[in-house]
Order: C-alpha cells, then structure tokens, then sequence
C-alpha cells in the first residue's frame, strides 16, 4: 500500500479499524478530539461502533462492558479524560479483559493546559488506578509508529487479557507524517472462548466479575495477574538503541516526541564532536531496564542523562536500570513546553561537564 | 539536506491547506516530510501556522525555532517570524497585504501580490495557492510537476476548483521567475 499523509489522530483512528476494532467509546477533549471526529465517521463505514459517552467515566465502562463480550474495543482520550477512567482500567484489569486505551498527553497537574507533555508516565506506568496491576504502555515517536503501535496493543490485549495504552503527546496527535498500513494484517488468534460472555446458551456460564470478599480467592486472582506481570516483562520490551555503536561519553534516554529532539540535538553535537548515545524506550512498561543498563555501563560512558517533558518521571526508573554505576542527571521542561533542540544539547553538554 | 517552510498568515488565508500540499509533494517526491500544525488555545481570526519539514533522511525535532523558508501572508507573520529565518533561505511576502520589507539583507525577498492576482483570476480564495506556486518555482527543492499534481489530488473532490488553483499555482510560478507582476 502506498503512503499517505496522515494526522496522528487519524492515522490512530484508522489503525484501530485496520486491527478490527469493533467498538469505539469515547467522550472529546483536546487534543485528540479528532480521533473521535474521524471515527465518527469511519466506524459505522467499517461495520464497528461509534458511540460518544455522557463522560469519560461512562466511556471507559462501555469498554469493560463490550470487551466482556471478545469485541476488540478502544478509546482515546487525553490526561484529565484518562484520570477519570482509571478506576474502570482497574476493574478492566482485574477482571482480565482486553482492552486498547490512548492517552494524548497534555500538561497538567489539573486541568492543565493543552499542549505537549510526558508528565503521565507514572500515572500509565505505575498504576493509575487501584490494585496491584499493571497494564502494557507503547510510546511512539512517529505516526508510522503510532500506527504499528496502536495496532499492536490490540494483539497484545487480547493475547493477555490485560489492558494496553498508547500514549503519546499533542505532537503525536496534531503532526501530520506518511503511514503506510501493512497489507495482509491478520489479528493475532487468540481463543477467547473460555471466558468470553457472548452467551450460554450450550455452555456452562461465564463469570466475568471483579469481587472477591474471600480474601483467598482475591489473593489466588493476585498470583494469577503477577504471574501474568512476569510473562510481560520477560517477553514485551521494546527499545531503539541509536548511535551506540561507538564510545560515546554520554547516555541519553528519552521516548517520544523527546527523543526525536534529542536526536537532533545528539546529531548536532556529532558535528562538534562530542560523541552522545542514545536509549529510546518504547515500551514503557514493561521498561527495557537491562537496554538501559548495557548502554549506560561501557567503559566510555562518564554520564547518563533522563531527558523528558516533565519534571523527571522516567528518570526514576533510569536510575533503577543503572542500578548507581554511573552518575544519572535529568533535564525537563513541563507545562506544555517542548525543549528546542538547542536547550536539550546545553543540557547534554552541562551534564557532561559536571561529571 | 533538511527544509523547513513555515507558512504563517490569518486563519482562513488557507494556510494549513497550502503546506498540506506542499507536503503531498514531498511525499510524492520520495522524502521525509512532516506537517505541523500551531495548535494551541487559539482566538478565532489569529494568527495561523504551519511548518512543513522535508528531508532525504528521517526527520529529528518536529518542532522548529528557525525555519529555512517562510511564506508570510500579512503582516502580523512576516514581523513574527522573518527575524527568526535562517540565512539565505526565500522569504515569500504577500505584498497585498504586506507593505513592509523583511528587514533582512541576508534572506532571499520574493514579492508576491498573492492577493491582486487571486482576485484577477476571478477567485480571492486562491491567494495561498497564488504564494505556494510562487514559492515552490523560486526554491526549486521539489519537482514542479509534483507540486501540480499534488494541487490536482487535494482539490480532486471538487473537480471544478482544479483549473483555477492551477491556473493560480502557475500564475505565482511566473511571477517568481521574474515575469509581470501584475
């Protein structure tokens, strides 16, 4: 298939109908309300639901609902949207059901602003919700990307019962870049026929539910998801290494629209000299910890520096990875700023120079 | 080599539309190429813009402080965004609308009355496309065939605004290659 000029929020739109989605629930807000519009649209053309909720809060248990019956579902939303439905992605989560989220990131704490950020990678890494869960988190920094990875989320759901998020910035949802969809997508098969409560005329009942006052059977549910937590972190990370295959003084990590400034800021201080390496999360969880810590510990490598559109978030788990054999700085901008190329090789540079 | 064309004027002056074709272009033309939109909390008639980056290889920072090329269609942008070129890239002023200089003597002025010829092709609407021609004959960075064919496709659903906005296209072509401004 040829490639076409997409917009982000589109170009997620349509990857969701290419990977069959059947239903789309949402509720509008900047910036990724064009997602919505689009589907609009284009759901009821492809054969799938299109249904604007009364809120998020009711958008997010249409998805528990409909992904009970082994529909492929999806919603999209941006940061105060994605808050309000994280006690659903609990339920979803403890009632093991798949499910594809999106978050377009925007600033906050609060309402916050509209522009780019990254300030909701704990909120999506380290469980936004209650309950000791987790769900899988894919970071583009393409369209095409966001494409591959939107369609991923939706095998990677049903192959583990658990939700999956992608999340991205403004930029991801506004930018506009060639994609090209592939040509003979099958979804992963996956046999729902186990749990699914497509009806039980034939059958023995399905029970999908959430409580469990036995306080064994809720611990046995807890074995069962961490069991689930393990398969994901072995088998799931994702992560592009760039320019590490010389010896580079300095690590940079960063996801994202981030890291595509950071790459032009590293290609930059390539042309005076100064040799930067690059780790590029993809998944954020599971974290690509062992990359992060085999780039950081060669020999060459003085210094490693976080770079994000937050007040250091990732940078946490960088220092995890690092396990303290290098020093770990972290630079940031918040609020909707978007670090210029120019600020980021600064904050490389100092960063190199304290060290 | 990477280019950065930043198209800047009031909302409905088409400007979006003009760097979304440029951008089909590069598309066709087989590179990189991102579109960016302003986006952010903004007043209805304002200022609009739009960067379209194209290059041979992936593209970095989507977000560009120094544009290689601007198209500036009124004042407000030329002012905004002339101070922040790189040097020696083409300045496209719609001199319709604009009656100052780009205060610069190290970019590439190019004058265009977008405006007046629009309207003497019987189409005020057209002016974007009128700058857009103007500017990709002046740069010469992408096929001029593409940028046609590109105009074909965006206006392919509305069959009977083709001929005009190449006629448009054309018409800013010749005006950038030195021929008679009207």
């Amino acid at each position: 298939m040829a490639k076409k000029l997409l917009k982000g929020a589109e170009a997620i739109g349509e990857a969701a109908i290419a990977a069959g989605c059947e239903g789309y629930f949402c509720y509008p807000i900047t910036p990724q309300t064009e997602v919505a519009e689009y589907l609009a649209r284009r759901m009821p053309e492809a054969g799938g639901a299109f249904l604007q909720a009364e809120s998020e809060i009711g958008a997010v248990n249409m998805i528990f609902g409909a992904a009970s019956t082994g529909a492929r579902v999806f919603t999209t939303s941006s940061s105060p949207g994605i808050s309000l439905m994280q006690e659903g992605i609990s339920y979803i989560t403890a009632a093991q059901l798949p499910a594809v989220f999106v978050n377009i990131v925007r600033s906050g704490p609060g309402l916050g602003g509209i522009l780019p950020a990254q300030s909701d990678y704990f909120q999506a890494t380290k469980g936004g919700g209650h309950g000791d869960y987790r769900i899988i988190v894919l970071a583009p920094s393409t369209i095409q990307e966001a494409v591959d990875l939107t369609m991923d989320a939706f095998d990677l759901a049903d192959q583990y019962r658990n939700p999956v998020i992608v999340i991205g910035d403004g930029l991801i949802g506004q930018m506009m870049e060639p994609v090209e969809f592939p040509e003979n997508y099958e979804p992963r098969n996956v046999d729902k026929s186990s749990w699914v409560a497509d009806g039980a005329k034939g059958r023995d009942p399905h029970l999908i539910k959430t409580l469990y006052l036995d306080p064994l059977l809720c611990d046995e549910l807890n074995q069962v998801l961490a069991e689930k937590y393990r398969k994901i972190t072995e088998n799931e990370k994702r992560w592009e290494d760039w320019h590490l295959d010389g010896d580079y003084e300095i690590l940079v990590v960063s996801y994202g629209t981030m890291s595509r400034i950071c790459k032009t800021a590293i290609d930059d201080l390539a042309a005076e000299g100064v040799k930067v390496g690059l780790v590029r999360p993809i998944s954020l969880y599971p974290f690509p910890y062992e990359a992060v810590k085999s780039a950081a510990c060669r020999d060459s490598v003085k210094t490693v520096i976080s770079i994000e559109m937050s007040m250091g978030q990732m940078v946490e788990d960088v220092k995890l990875a690092v396990e303290g054999r290098k020093p770990v700085g972290f630079y940031g901008r918040a609020g909707g700023i978007v670090p210029s190329p120019e600020e980021v090789l600064q904050a490389i540079r100092k960063q190199l120079e304290a060290s | 080599m990477q280019s950065e064309v930043m198209f800047a004027g009031f909302g409905g002056q088409g400007i979006m539309l003009s760097g979304k074709i440029l951008a089909e272009a590069a598309l066709e033309a087989k590179l990189e190429v991102a579109w960016i939109p302003s986006y952010g909390p903004e007043m209805r008639g304002g200022t609009a813009y739009c960067t379209v980056v194209f290059s041979e290889r992936p593209i970095g920072s989507p977000i560009i402080a120094s544009p290689s090329h601007l198209v500036a269609m009124n004042r407000p942008s030329l002012e905004k965004f002339a101070p922040k070129m790189r040097p020696s890239g083409i300045c496209l002023v719609n001199s319709s609308l604009i009656k100052v200089g780009a205060g610069r003597e190290d970019i590439d002025e190019l004058r265009v009355p977008c405006n007046e010829i629009a309207n003497d092709l019987g189409n005020s609407r057209v002016a974007n496309i009128v700058a857009l021609g103007a500017f990709a004959a002046r740069c010469g960075l992408i096929d001029f065939d593409l940028v046609r064919l590109a105009v074909e496709t965006e206006f392919a659903k509305k069959a009977k605004l083709v001929p005009i906005n190449l006629q448009a296209l054309e018409r800013g072509a010749e005006v950038a290659a030195g021929g008679k401004v009207a």
